[in-house]
């Protein structure tokens, strides 16, 4: 592969080609430039439509003190002015239960142990299921049935014998994010290319070195797929824990806004859970993009 | 270094037969009765049929897979494991996406114990042996088809085997690309001493490239001919193929492959319509 001679650069043909390439890529940058705007713009559109109208039908209608007259009754729906004021209320003043902060720290702190927790286990069972067909065969009808039961009732056994503390809230989440890593790190490892390990095996691999060096980054793309869902699911478990019993945290802000009947708590509860799950996608993301750079520019593209 | 000896065939299949369940639980029989005998430094190509078992040949030789009955020898040792003297090309990619280009061909040594540093030297000067200097840090999707095939044959020559088996190395090549990769192959194994096997489906390429072409019946795989290639070396394979004597070797073994090629070619019909 040489590279192209001065002397075809320099030739009014090659330049005129090069000139128009110029000008088409430019027209695409432009192209694309517009259209970016053009999503933002929608975006934000969307968004006051939204709230708009939730908050115009809370308001429409309303005579007397008796807020059931509204088109819309802001005491059982909310109010976007109404959850507004309770974040700044929070934020400013505290919760019932101590500052903000602390809520938001507890609820994280519960989370990512849980995720971290629920990954390396879902990640060790996975690869050791997907590479032992006797172990699989023995073990897989359990961990079917265990899957297919709702876990989230777990949280009670978790509350009564772990206590009110974090501990209880951790084991929901690593038993909901285990699943969902155990099942992609399985197939992951299942779907190993059979050429891929003929060629290590013939090269010299050992049993050890086939795992570290094909098996694993060969799984490594499902087990990254399966973080993103895998987060959330964390949330849920802590969020849910801390509902069923907790002195701190998110879920029992939601918790105690329902038992005061303020629809406005529980929805600003809600936006706090939607901000931390949005921070922690990107992050994830970012992880896998420094992970699996081997990869043509992968599935990222398709980033809602 | 193990001596060899010459009258000893450095691959030697006796009486091979071998048969696999199918997904479907029927009994599939890929090879039956195969003799095949490889001398020391031999390059020989294997052509046959689609389907006719010759990358099954290939997986025996390796210790990939065991036969059925028969007996599989390399230098005299009957084949029990993936013996350290053997290389594999294989017909699709096997370089590893998640490692760059100094890093697959430096597996070879690495599993085998070398320590990086060295394993690293030895690489860069396989990479440069093969033509790839300057692309060490790139990653096999960065590469055309022809420069992974590259990197696939200095993986596998870094750990200087003395059994080299090719599956259809070069059959996803452009016909260029493939008659450049041709020759490198010939200079790189003429320095080498390995025995070839070598399995394509391509005539010309089998005649231009190695010393005897033994053809195998449509499936399951036997022995139908070996013939001796006389054509003197060094080759070119992009001119070979204008020799006289060439053309005689091509008539000669077509007439022998046709049949087989017709077999496969009518059971592959029945196939489809049933």
């Amino acid at each position: 592969m040489s590279a192209p001679s001065i002397a075809s650069r320099r030739s009014p043909v090659t330049a005129r080609a090069r000139a128009a390439a110029d000008d088409f890529d430019a027209a695409r940058t432009r192209a694309r430039q517009r259209r970016r705007a053009l999503v933002q713009v929608l975006r934000v559109v969307l968004a006051v439509v939204i709230l708009g109208t939730w908050e115009i039908t809370t308001r429409l209608g309303c005579h007397g003190p008796d807020s059931g007259t509204c088109v819309v009754d802001p005491f059982f729906f909310g109010q976007p002015s109404g959850i507004w004021s309770q974040l700044v209320t929070w934020v400013q003043k505290g919760t019932a239960q101590g500052p903000l902060w602390e809520q938001i720290g507890v609820t994280l702190e519960e989370t990512v142990l849980g995720f971290a927790i629920g990954v390396i286990l879902g990640i060790v069972f996975g690869v050791a299921l997907g590479r032992n067909r006797l172990l699989s065969d023995v073990l897989g009808p359990y961990i079917k049935a265990m899957n297919a039961m709702p876990r989230v009732v777990l949280g009670s056994i978790f509350t009564i014998a772990l206590g009110l503390e974090i501990p209880s809230k951790v084991a929901l989440a690593v038993v909901l994010v285990f699943f969902v890593v155990f099942f992609n790190a399985f197939q992951g490892v299942r779907e190993v290319d059979r050429d891929l390990l003929a060629n290590a095996r013939i090269l010299g691999a050992s049993q050890g070195q086939l795992s570290r060096h094909v098996i694993l980054p060969s799984a490594l793309s499902w087990i990254l797929a399966s973080l993103h869902t895998s987060f959330g699911f964390a949330l849920v478990g802590a969020i849910v824990g801390e509902y069923l019993g907790a002195r701190k945290g998110i879920g029992l802000m939601i918790a105690t806004a329902q038992g005061t009947f303020n629809a406005n708590g529980v929805f600003a509860a809600m936006f706090i859970l939607a901000v931390v799950a949005i921070v922690a996608e990107a992050l994830v993301t970012r992880l896998e993009n420094s992970l699996i750079k081997w990869r043509p520019n992968a599935i990222t593209e398709v980033t809602i | 270094m193990l001596q060899t000896d010459p009258t000893v065939p450095a691959i030697e299949l006796r009486g091979v037969t071998k048969r696999f369940v199918t997904t479907g639980g029927m009994a599939f029989t890929a090879l039956h009765d195969l003799d095949l005998a490889v001398a020391p430094g031999e390059f020989t190509a294997v052509v046959g049929p689609t389907g006719c078992g010759k990358s099954t040949t290939l997986a025996l030789i390796s210790g990939l897979e065991a036969p059925s009955t028969g007996t599989v020898r390399v230098f005299g040792e009957p084949v029990k494991a993936v013996g350290r003297s053997v290389g594999y090309v294989f017909q699709r990619d096997a370089v590893f996406p998640w490692k760059s280009v100094l890093d697959n061909v430096a597996m070879g040594p690495r599993f085998r114990g070398v320590d990086t540093e060295h394993a690293n030297t030895d690489a860069r000067e396989w990479i440069a042996r093969v033509g790839l200097e300057g692309f060490e840090r790139y990653y096999p999707h960065q590469l055309s088809g022809g420069m992974r095939k590259r990197v696939a044959l200095a993986q596998t020559l870094i750990n200087h085997p003395r059994i080299l088996l090719m599956d259809e190395p070069f059959s996803a090549l452009d016909v260029q690309t493939r008659a450049l990769m041709e020759n490198e192959l010939l200079d790189l194994w003429a320095s080498s001493g390995a025995s070839v096997v070598f399995v394509t489906h391509d005539l010309e390429e089998a005649i231009g490239m190695a010393d005897r072409v033994v053809v195998i019946t449509a499936g399951p795989g036997t022995v139908k001919g070996t013939y001796k290639v006389d054509l003197p070396r060094p080759r070119n394979i992009a001119e070979i193929r204008f020799q006289p004597r060439f053309i005689e070797l091509y008539e000669e073994i077509w007439n022998d492959l046709r049949d087989e090629v017709l077999v496969s070619y009518e059971r592959s019909k029945h196939r489809v319509a049933s």
